[in-house]
């Protein structure tokens, strides 16, 4: 490029930056013939004298500076090619930093020097244009992915939705009731779960797993793994008469591996996940399977009325063409074990496993009992920030809704057992949301939750009680709490197995593994791929309500691209 | 194998039990401890001051007679001077200013810049002798011998010098385990004994001990094992008054677990000088078997 010019933005959030030795600096560069700086660049005034120099100057290189340049390439972009400029022939510098006037000056010759270098390898780029598939492709069947795959079913796409276990439903479907209105997700998850399996755009790809994806936006093709289920799906009709008839039991995992006296969590061999499963299909464990553990038994072949056993069904793949991806593939607790200060004990329990013990639909039938001996607990203690806000012995960031479950869960605990003590430690109470504040006082007001303020240092059995000893902040003594039960709030972290997915999707993970959106305000449900959307608790940890609302604006997000026929793609000329 | 060795000054008085079956034990694993010249004692208590330097002159000195036997490792075996003597280590690792006073101050001494590695005789064990190769070599498996663990603070505290898991340690499970004892894990086996509140506050270091003591008998043991003196005398001593304060109590042995692994060697019970033990542990080792009456 021959006529190249420098403009350099230097407004208030930009540490101050001595013009006068930046134009010095760059003046002499090859090629540079125009300089200016402007206060604020990136307003229309600013924009009009960019575009005049363009003009005026004739101009046939810019490099632009911008306290964001992800933000602003746009905009700046569209200023140049108003301007007769082709994309390729501008390069935004990024000024940033919180560094005194020197370092900063320094710090903007060498960002500039950098972009003319940047400019100077620029190639015109060739645009294709590819028509879109308009078919999308939903990762994890949670209440997020759902709600995406029936927004985008309803709009008039096909939609294919994949879950690794064998039915939708994610984390929700586990939950006894849901705060703060306690509706139970049994009634309130399961139309929609329900909707999705009927609606005639959608198809359920349970119990399979995303094996590879290639392609760009607008045209993904994706290789779809579906794990032997060693009962043919199409000829099932989803009776039960399988799992009735299986004489092994295991536990499982839709009852967070619950061990209750009597077995009365375990699932058999042969299994529908739970009651309201969709697809209504069941799976053979092979780990725990007589057929396959002890080569002998096929109760399960004997007794299906339609001959749906299939015992040499091999895993099989799919594969599929789609415009664009919705990642919703939720999260898992951090592992009790850990947190080394707390023992390893089947009374000491994390939310997801009371959720469990709570829920009508469950094991118990919503009677609280203690895993170890079945006796109702006369007192719980609740445990928030295991793991959480901790960065020395788990993640530094809030999982954002413990707060909330364990005050559920003590208000629950208090109904089912009306003369039970629960007890929640906290540090501080969170309760950001809509109606939540008031579902606390609630708790503490009617149904006399005990809140004490401090961190638990300690969780041990000792004989008949488990031993919780703490502090209390507020009367600075120590606390020794003799319990019957312990509910951990342990930390949410992205789910098993989301890492590899972000890898075989190119899309960017954070530290913790949760999947990065392409701007932390300004685009929360775009990852950093062009076509891949996110929802959920894949992002980052959130509640229901947020996750019903990111799987709603992924969706029309993906629509608002479903509305167009072709992408244009652009890619440098091969010289 | 021989590795430098520092003792402190408890070891060579009223934990001599401890010193003579740890030597012995070593000898029998075919490590050779060689006692230092010229050490002095390890400063104690790990000083909290800021303008501690003087406090570190102990420790130092004595990480310096290790370097001048030409040694980049010495090893301790008593809980209090190991974690004294690493944390010293570490400031002089860590903070170049004060590393600086320190060897201003000690003109007559050569430089110290941290050369010298510090390890508890327990790592020795675990990373250097090995747990299979000791458990080959024991000749009397500890068979039947409910023994707890008990780790006190100084093994494990601060984070930055522990040995072990600091929550959740179990590196002296898996030497009793190796010496064919039945090992009892309780959860008090990383609280505090008191320490040095025996002083000031000996009610308060009673409470712990019968917290540590009454919880290691709930979970079944017959014995206590541990490493460090301080411990060791609070847990034992204790006992005559927890007799009278505590009906039921009839006390529970405390042993070095250097004295259980010279039994469990084969080696002359002499080396264990059960006579130095607060609670006498012999009545208890011949009814297993493991002592001749």
């Amino acid at each position: 490029m021959e006529r190249i010019g420098v403009f350099l933005c230097h407004c208030k959030l930009i540490p101050p930056i001595d013009t006068g030795r930046v134009f010095e600096a760059i003046g002499n560069k090859p090629g540079v013939v125009y300089a200016a700086d402007y206060e604020e660049m990136c307003m229309a005034p600013g924009l009009e004298r960019v575009k005049e120099a363009i003009k005026d100057e004739k101009l046939d290189g810019v490099v632009l500076t911008s306290c964001s340049p992800a933000l602003y390439e746009e905009t700046f972009r569209h200023i140049v090619t108003s301007a007769g400029l082709e994309g390729y022939q501008m390069v935004v510098a990024e000024l940033k930093g919180q560094d005194g006037a020197k370092e900063a000056t320094q710090r903007a010759i060498e960002a500039i020097e950098s972009a003319l270098e940047r400019l100077r390898m620029s190639r015109p780029t060739v645009s294709s244009r590819v028509p879109i598939t308009k078919r999308a492709l939903v990762i994890g069947g949670g209440i997020a992915g759902i709600q995406a795959s029936l927004d985008i079913a309803d709009a008039g796409y096909e939609v294919i939705l994949v879950e690794k276990t064998p039915s939708i439903g994610g984390r929700m479907i586990q939950l006894s009731e849901t705060f703060p209105t306690l509706d139970c997700p049994q009634c309130i998850e399961t139309p929609k779960m329900t909707d999705t399996g009927q609606h005639p755009n959608i198809k359920i790809l349970a119990y399979s797993e995303v094996e590879g994806v290639s392609g760009n936006i607008g045209k993904f093709k994706v290789k779809i793994r579906r794990k032997a289920a060693y009962v043919d799906w199409d000829k099932c009709n989803g009776c039960g008469i399988c799992q009735e008839r299986c004489a092994t039991k295991a536990l499982a995992e839709f009852q967070q591996y619950l061990d209750l006296p009597g077995k009365i969590a375990h699932r058999k061999a042969i299994y529908i996940p739970f009651a309201q499963a969709v697809p209504m299909r069941p799976v053979i464990d092979r780990e725990h399977c007589r057929y396959f553990t002890k080569g002998k038994c096929g109760l399960c072949e004997m007794a299906c009325p339609v001959g749906a056993i299939d015992f040499s069904q091999q895993d099989s793949f799919v594969e599929i063409e789609v415009g664009a991806i919705i990642v919703a593939t939720g999260f898992d607790l951090m592992p009790k074990s850990e947190i080394a200060e707390f023992e390893e004990d089947p009374d000491i329990i994390d939310g997801l496993e009371f959720e469990r013990l709570l829920c009508p639909a469950g094991p118990t039938a919503g009677k609280v009992i203690r895993p170890s001996d079945g006796r109702e607990p006369k007192e719980v203690v609740f445990i928030s920030c295991c793991g959480s806000r901790d960065p020395e012995h788990g993640v530094p960031y809030c999982s954002r809704v413990c707060c909330m479950y364990l005050v559920k869960h003590a208000l629950l605990y208090k109904h089912a057992v009306p003369d039970g003590q629960a007890y929640i430690f906290y540090m501080d109470i969170r309760t950001t949301g809509k109606g939540y504040e008031e579902f606390i006082q609630r708790a503490v007001e009617e149904d006399k939750v005990l809140y004490l303020r401090g961190r638990v240092s300690k969780v041990f059995r000792d004989g008949d009680k488990i031993k919780v000893w703490g502090s209390d902040t507020l009367t600075g003594k120590r606390v020794e709490i003799a319990c019957d039960l312990a509910v951990l709030g342990m930390a949410m972290l992205p789910s098993e197995g989301s890492k590899e997915l972000a890898v075989k999707l190119s899309i960017a993970t954070d530290e913790y593994g949760f999947m990065t959106e392409l701007h932390p305000k300004l685009c929360p449900l775009e990852s950093t791929v062009p076509g891949i959307y996110l929802a959920g608790c894949c992002q980052g940890p959130k509640d229901i309500p947020d996750a019903v609302a990111q799987g709603g604006g992924a969706a029309s997000k993906l629509l608002s691209l479903f509305s167009q026929d072709e992408v244009i793609l652009e890619e440098a000329a091969v010289s | 194998m021989n590795l430098s060795y520092y003792p402190g000054c408890t070891l060579k008085t009223k934990a001599k039990n401890l010193e003579d079956s740890a030597v012995a034990s070593m000898a029998a694993l075919g490590v050779n401890l060689v006692e230092l010249p010229r050490w002095n004692c390890c400063g104690t208590v790990y000083s909290f001051a800021e303008d501690e330097e003087l406090h570190q002159l102990a420790p130092v000195r004595n990480l310096i007679r290790v370097k001048e036997v030409e040694s980049n490792k010495v090893v301790t075996i008593c809980s209090f001077c190991y974690n004294t003597l690493k944390r010293a280590n570490l400031l002089i690792t860590n903070d170049p200013e004060k590393r600086n006073t320190l060897n201003t101050f000690m003109e007559e001494e050569i430089d110290y810049n941290g050369e010298v590695e510090v390890v508890h005789l327990l790592e020795v064990l675990r990373d250097e002798v090995g747990w299979q190769s000791i458990s080959q070599k024991v000749q009397l498996p500890l068979k039947g011998l409910k023994v707890a663990p008990y780790y006190g603070c100084t093994l494990l505290r601060p984070q930055a010098v522990a040995i072990d898991n600091v929550e959740r340690p179990t590196i002296m499970h898996d030497l009793l385990q190796a010496l064919g004892a039945e090992v009892v894990d309780f959860p008090f086996a990383t609280e505090c004994c008191g320490s040095y509140q025996i002083l000031s506050n000996p009610d308060f270091v009673s409470h712990c001990v019968w917290d540590i003591l009454s919880s290691a008998l709930r979970w079944g043991a017959e014995a206590v094992a541990l490493s460090c003196p301080m411990c060791d005398f609070n847990l034992g001593q204790k006992q005559k008054e927890l007799r009278q304060t505590h009906s039921g109590f009839k006390g529970i042995p405390i042993l070095y677990f250097t004295q259980l692994l010279a039994l469990s060697l084969g080696l002359d019970p002499e080396v264990c000088r059960f006579e130095l033990n607060y609670v006498d542990p012999r009545p208890l080792l011949e009814s297993k078997g493991l002592l001749r009456q």
